[in-house]
C-alpha cells in the first residue's frame, strides 16, 4: 500500500520530445505499468486504473497517480531569455529513488568520485554552509556551499572556487544552482529528475539550463553523462539500499547537512517511497 | 587525429585510452548516442555506413572498426612480438567482441534501457569471465601479468573496458582474482586515463599535501 502523499506528488516519466504515438514508452512508475504516449498534441499517461494527471515542464512529462496536492514546482530560470535547455536523457540506476536525490545533493564525494573534473585531491574540504526548510514553498534549500573545482562545467577553463545553491524541490526532484563561468551574474541551473519505478530501481533525468553559446550540445549532454556514470556505480552499491530516514546505522557529518534536512522533509511528509522507516 | 566519441561508450574508450598510453594526442568530437542516437543519422552513416562508433579519422584514413583502431595506435611491441604472440593477440581481439555482445550489451540494457534478454547477456557474458580468469591465473603461474607474453598488447587494452564496466551490467566482478589483478596492473600503466565506472588507483597519487583552508581561496 503506497501512502496517499506519496501518490499525490509530480514525477519525470519521459522526455516530452521523445514522446511516439501508442505505445508510446512502457515504463513504471511506483511499482505499476504505465505508458507515455501521444495522440494528436496531447501527451497521455495510462496505467491499468486510468490515465494519470500529466504537466509538461523543463523538458519532461510528469504524472501524478493520485490526486495533485500542489502544482509542480516552479523553475523561474527555464523561462528565461539567453538560456540554453538541455535534455539529457535517462540513465537507469538499482538504487533507491531518494538515494539518487540525495547523492546529488552531497558535496563531499567529488574530489573522490568526480576527480580532476567537480573536485581533486588535497582540495577536499566543504566550508560550513546554510541549510534550511523553507516554510513558504516547502522545500529544502542549501545556500553558500563553497568547493574548489578543478573543471566546474564544460565552459571552465581552469580551477575555481565554484558557489553552490541546492534545493530540493519535490520527493524526488532536486535543482542545484552554481557559479556560471560564463556569466558571474547569473547562476547555472541542474536539475536532477528521478521517476521511481520501484523503491529500489530509478532513471535519472538530468536536464540544465545553462549560459553557453559554444559548447556544442552533444559536449554538453556527455558532460552531464559522464559526471552522472561517475555516481551510477557508487548509488549501485550503497547499503543499505533504502534510504533510511531515522538515525541510527550511518554517522552524518558536518558537510552532510543537506542529507541530514532532506531525510527529516522526507519523513516529516510522509514521502517514504524507497526510504528505511525502522531504526537499523 | 579525430575520434567520434561517446564517453560512455566502452569500444570509444577503448580507444582514448589506448592512445592515451602511446602519448597519442586525439581530437574528439562528440557524437549524440544517448538520447539523441545521433550515430543513426543519415549524417553520420554518409561517414560510416554501419552506424557504430567509434570512428577514427586520420587524413583520408577512416576506421570504424576498434580493433583496427587499436592497430593503428600502437607501437609494434604492444602487437606481440612473435608470430605466434600476434596470433595471440588476434584470438583475444576476437574474444573482445564477446564481451561487447555479452557484458556490453548487459551493461547497455540496465544503464540506457536497450531492448534485449538481461539473462541470456549476463550468462554469456560470465562464461567469458571464467574463461578469461582461467587464462589468467595460468599467466599468474608462470610469472606473467598480461594476456598475451611478458608485457602489455592491445588485446588486453580490447578486453579490459567491457570487463571493468561488468558491474554496470548487473555482473560482479568478486569471483574472480585474477582479473581483479590484471585491471590493477592496467590501471597502473603509465598514461592510464578513467572513464566513467573505471575508477583511477587513488592510492597510487602522491599523499596529499596540506593545503591552505577554503576561505583563503575565496
Amino acid at each position: 500500500m503506497i501512502a496517499a502523499a506519496v501518490l499525490n506528488e509530480w514525477y519525470p516519466v519521459a522526455m516530452a520530445a521523445m514522446v511516439g504515438p501508442w505505445p508510446g514508452r512502457a515504463t513504471t512508475l511506483l511499482g505499476h505499468d504505465i505508458n507515455v504516449f501521444s495522440e494528436g498534441d496531447k501527451i497521455i499517461v495510462r496505467g491499468a486504473g486510468g490515465d494519470l494527471a500529466v504537466t509538461l515542464a523543463y523538458g519532461h512529462v510528469w504524472a501524478c497517480p493520485g490526486t495533485p496536492a500542489h502544482d509542480l514546482f516552479p523553475v523561474p530560470e527555464a523561462a528565461q531569455p539567453g538560456r540554453r535547455l538541455v535534455d539529457c536523457g535517462a540513465v537507469r540506476v538499482k538504487c533507491s529513488p531518494l538515494r539518487a536525490v540525495e547523492n546529488f545533493l552531497d558535496i563531499a564525494h567529488f574530489p573522490f568520485v568526480h576527480t580532476d573534473v567537480l573536485g581533486a585531491e588535497p582540495h577536499t574540504e566543504v566550508g560550513r554552509y546554510e541549510v534550511q526548510i523553507r516554510e513558504d514553498s516547502d522545500e529544502v534549500w542549501a545556500t553558500k556551499v563553497h568547493f574548489y573545482q578543478p573543471q566546474a562545467a564544460k565552459s571552465a577553463a581552469g580551477g575555481i572556487v565554484t558557489e553552490y545553491m541546492y534545493r530540493v524541490a519535490a520527493s524526488t526532484s532536486a535543482v542545484l544552482y552554481k557559479t556560471c563561468p560564463n556569466n558571474p551574474d547569473e547562476w547555472d541551473v541542474i536539475g536532477i529528475f528521478v521517476q521511481p519505478l520501484t523503491e529500489e530501481l530509478c532513471e535519472v533525468w538530468p536536464w540544465m539550463a545553462l549560459f553557453d553559446d559554444t559548447t556544442p550540445q552533444a559536449d554538453l549532454i556527455q558532460f552531464q553523462q559522464m559526471i552522472f556514470l561517475q555516481d551510477r556505480s557508487i548509488l549501485e552499491n550503497q547499503i543499505p539500499r533504502l534510504l533510511p530516514l531515522d538515525p541510527g546505522k550511518e554517522i552524518p557529518t558536518q558537510a552532510d547537512l543537506t542529507s541530514i534536512a532532506y531525510r527529516r522533509w522526507l519523513k516529516r511528509k510522509g514521502l517514504t517511497y524507497g526510504a528505511q522507516m525502522v531504526a537499523a | 587525429m579525430k575520434l567520434y566519441d561517446y564517453v560512455l561508450s566502452a569500444s570509444c574508450y577503448k580507444i582514448r585510452l589506448m592512445a592515451a598510453l602511446m602519448g597519442v594526442k586525439l581530437q574528439t568530437e562528440a557524437v549524440d548516442f544517448h538520447p539523441g542516437r545521433a550515430h543513426r543519422s543519415a549524417d553520420f552513416r554518409s561517414l560510416n555506413p554501419a552506424g557504430t562508433l567509434p570512428v577514427l579519422v586520420d587524413g583520408d584514413l577512416v576506421l570504424t572498426e576498434s580493433t583496427a583502431m587499436l592497430v593503428y595506435l600502437a607501437r609494434p611491441e604492444w602487437l606481440g612480438q612473435s608470430a605466434a604472440e600476434a596470433a595471440q593477440v588476434q584470438q583475444w581481439l576476437a574474444f573482445s567482441a564477446r564481451l561487447g555482445a555479452s557484458l556490453g550489451m548487459a551493461r547497455l540494457h540496465d544503464m540506457l534501457l536497450y531492448p534485449g534478454d538481461i539473462d541470456a547477456f549476463r550468462r554469456a557474458g560470465v562464461e567469458c569471465l571464467r574463461e578469461l580468469d582461467a587464462h589468467l591465473t595460468e599467466a599468474r603461474f608462470a610469472g606473467r601479468t598480461y594476456l598475451v607474453g611478458d608485457t602489455p598488447t592491445i588485446a588486453d587494452i580490447a578486453c579490459f573496458p567491457n570487463v571493468a564496466l561488468a558491474p554496470d551490467g548487473g555482473v560482479g566482478l568478486d569471483d574472480y582474482p585474477s582479473i581483479r589483478l590484471w585491471s590493477r596492473a592496467i590501471r597502473a600503466l603509465p598514461g592510464f586515463i578513467e572513464m566513467p565506472g573505471i575508477h583511477r588507483l587513488h592510492e597510487l597519487k602522491p599523499a596529499p599535501e596540506a593545503v591552505p583552508p577554503l576561505e583563503t581561496l575565496l
